[in-house]
């Protein structure tokens, strides 16, 4: 048996004394450290000596382990997975040639399906297939007709909005006028104010004027025009435009402001035919018969 | 004084193991489970060779684990104290226990020491731990009979080849 002072940390019995001093330095190494930050440093010191080596040490049996896992992979295994990959990359490769134009498409008919979708209505999916743009006439011609159940009146509008409407059917394709046509108008309201007017076609793509606006009216550049849903040919609540200009009519009885088309008019591809809608819109259609004659008012009674 | 010699190298060997099996990386769903290799150890050879592991062992090599685990310098150190001193003050109880009660004075000595961690963990101001920061004394629980039984068979071996 060797006595208490035979080693360096030799402690033959548990003093008090010896622990207080103990826990003393140790809170004060504490401390030091909380506030200066000592282990840092002294990791630094000491880390590049002592501390990586053991990190390292630590985490051989896991290197050792993945190095196992890969060398007891067999030859065999190592070229069907080479034969597999090789497959993999030729197949890929065909399909990044073919990804640019996917992309693109993909994102026009996402941007159309979320249309219909927030629609909540029946449409028909059309492509446009011939494209007339003289001054006094914006038309489209789409490729589907009376044989797909188009019929004339319908409104087309794309992913952005109204486009314009069915005038015209054949048996295979139809003629939209679109709402840039000199001869095209729609009734609007300005989606801030609620504001109700009229949008004409200006023979221009990508304008549309709104000749009669009261000159009192708040209506200021950067205005949404939404389709009011009057005269029930378009329902309410597409975007039609947007207002670039407010100015003066000619007489100045009005003012006169100009807007862009929110669809994009000289760019879709594919439209959107909208089907029967929810509700009818506007007046009810004038009774067929002749003006009705009255029962207590008749004639020598 | 040859077994001396040896008995401190099997000493060192076993405080070098067991700073390694601290350090041991593993998947971090098992890190709370870690059990605390190093108070285990010298658990051990506290109880076994008072006259050689004592507070200053302790101490030192808890700030050996500060420098390469730990986070605050001196944390370890605090906490190794403590056990030893416990240790050592139970020391005569703790060797004549039966494996099973010895296991279990193990666990408390761990969860002593895991409320030692929080206090000195909330002074300097850190936020309440995690449930499964009660999860290693448990594990340190499980791990000690064999702790016990490898260093004493180890122990056996080398008085045997004497």
């Amino acid at each position: 048996m060797r006595t208490d002072t035979a080693t360096l940390f030799a402690e033959g019995s548990a003093s008090t004394l010896r622990l207080i001093v103990y826990l003393a330095i140790a809170v004060a190494l504490m401390v030091l450290d909380h506030r200066g930050g000592w282990l840092q440093s002294l990791r630094r010191h000491v880390g590049q000596t002592l501390v990586e080596p053991a990190w390292r040490v630590a985490a051989l049996p896991s290197e050792v382990a993945r190095a196992a896992r890969m060398a007891v992979v067999t030859q065999d295994s190592l070229a069907s997975e080479n034969r597999l990959l090789r497959e993999q990359l030729l197949l890929a490769q065909t399909r990044l040639n073919r990804l640019d134009v996917l992309v693109a498409q993909n994102e026009r008919l996402k941007e159309l399906l979320d249309a219909q979708q927030d629609l909540g209505l029946s449409v028909q999916f059309a492509r446009i297939v011939d494209v007339d743009l003289d001054p006094f006439r914006h038309r489209i011609v789409l490729d589907v007709g009376s044989n797909q159940g188009v019929a004339i009146g319908q409104p087309v509008i794309d992913a952005h909005g109204v486009m314009g409407q069915v005038v015209e059917v054949l048996a295979d394709s139809a003629i939209v006028m679109l709402v840039t046509d000199p001869t095209h108008a729609v009734p609007v309201v300005v989606e801030r104010t609620g504001l109700r007017t009229v949008a004409y076609g200006s023979g221009a793509i990508d304008r549309l004027e709104l000749p009669n606006i009261p000159i009192s009216a708040d209506v200021a550049v950067g205005d949404r025009l939404m389709t009011s849903g009057l005269g029930g040919r378009f329902p309410a609540g597409f975007p039609l435009g947007e207002i670039l200009s407010v100015n003066n009519s000619e007489d100045g009885m009005f003012a006169a402001a100009v807007a862009r088309p929110a669809a994009a008019l000289d760019r879709s591809g594919e439209v959107l035919l909208l089907g029967d809608q929810p509700q009818p819109y506007g007046p009810p259609s004038p009774e067929p018969a002749g003006p009705p004659v009255p029962e207590t008012r008749k004639p020598g009674a | 004084m040859n077994r001396w010699r040896a008995q401190g190298w099997l000493m060192l060997a076993s405080l070098v193991l067991a700073f390694l099996l601290q350090l041991l990386p593993l998947p971090v769903a098992m890190l709370p489970f870690k059990p605390w290799w190093i108070g285990l150890v010298l658990v051990y050879w506290t109880i076994e060779v008072p006259e050689r592991a004592g507070l200053g062992l302790a101490f030192a090599f808890g700030l050996a684990g500060d420098i390469v685990t730990g986070e605050l310098l001196g944390e370890q150190a605090l906490r190794l104290v403590v056990l030893a001193f416990i240790v050592l003050r139970f020391r005569a109880r703790l060797r004549f226990f039966p494996i099973w009660q010895q296991t279990l004075a193990v666990f408390a000595l761990l969860l002593n020491d895991r409320v030692v961690t929080l206090m000195v963990r909330g002074f300097a101001g850190e936020p309440m731990p995690p449930a499964t920061f009660w999860m290693s004394p448990l594990t340190g629980m499980l791990a000690w009979p064999f702790v016990y039984l490898l260093f004493d068979d180890v122990r056996t071996r080398l008085r045997a080849k004497d």
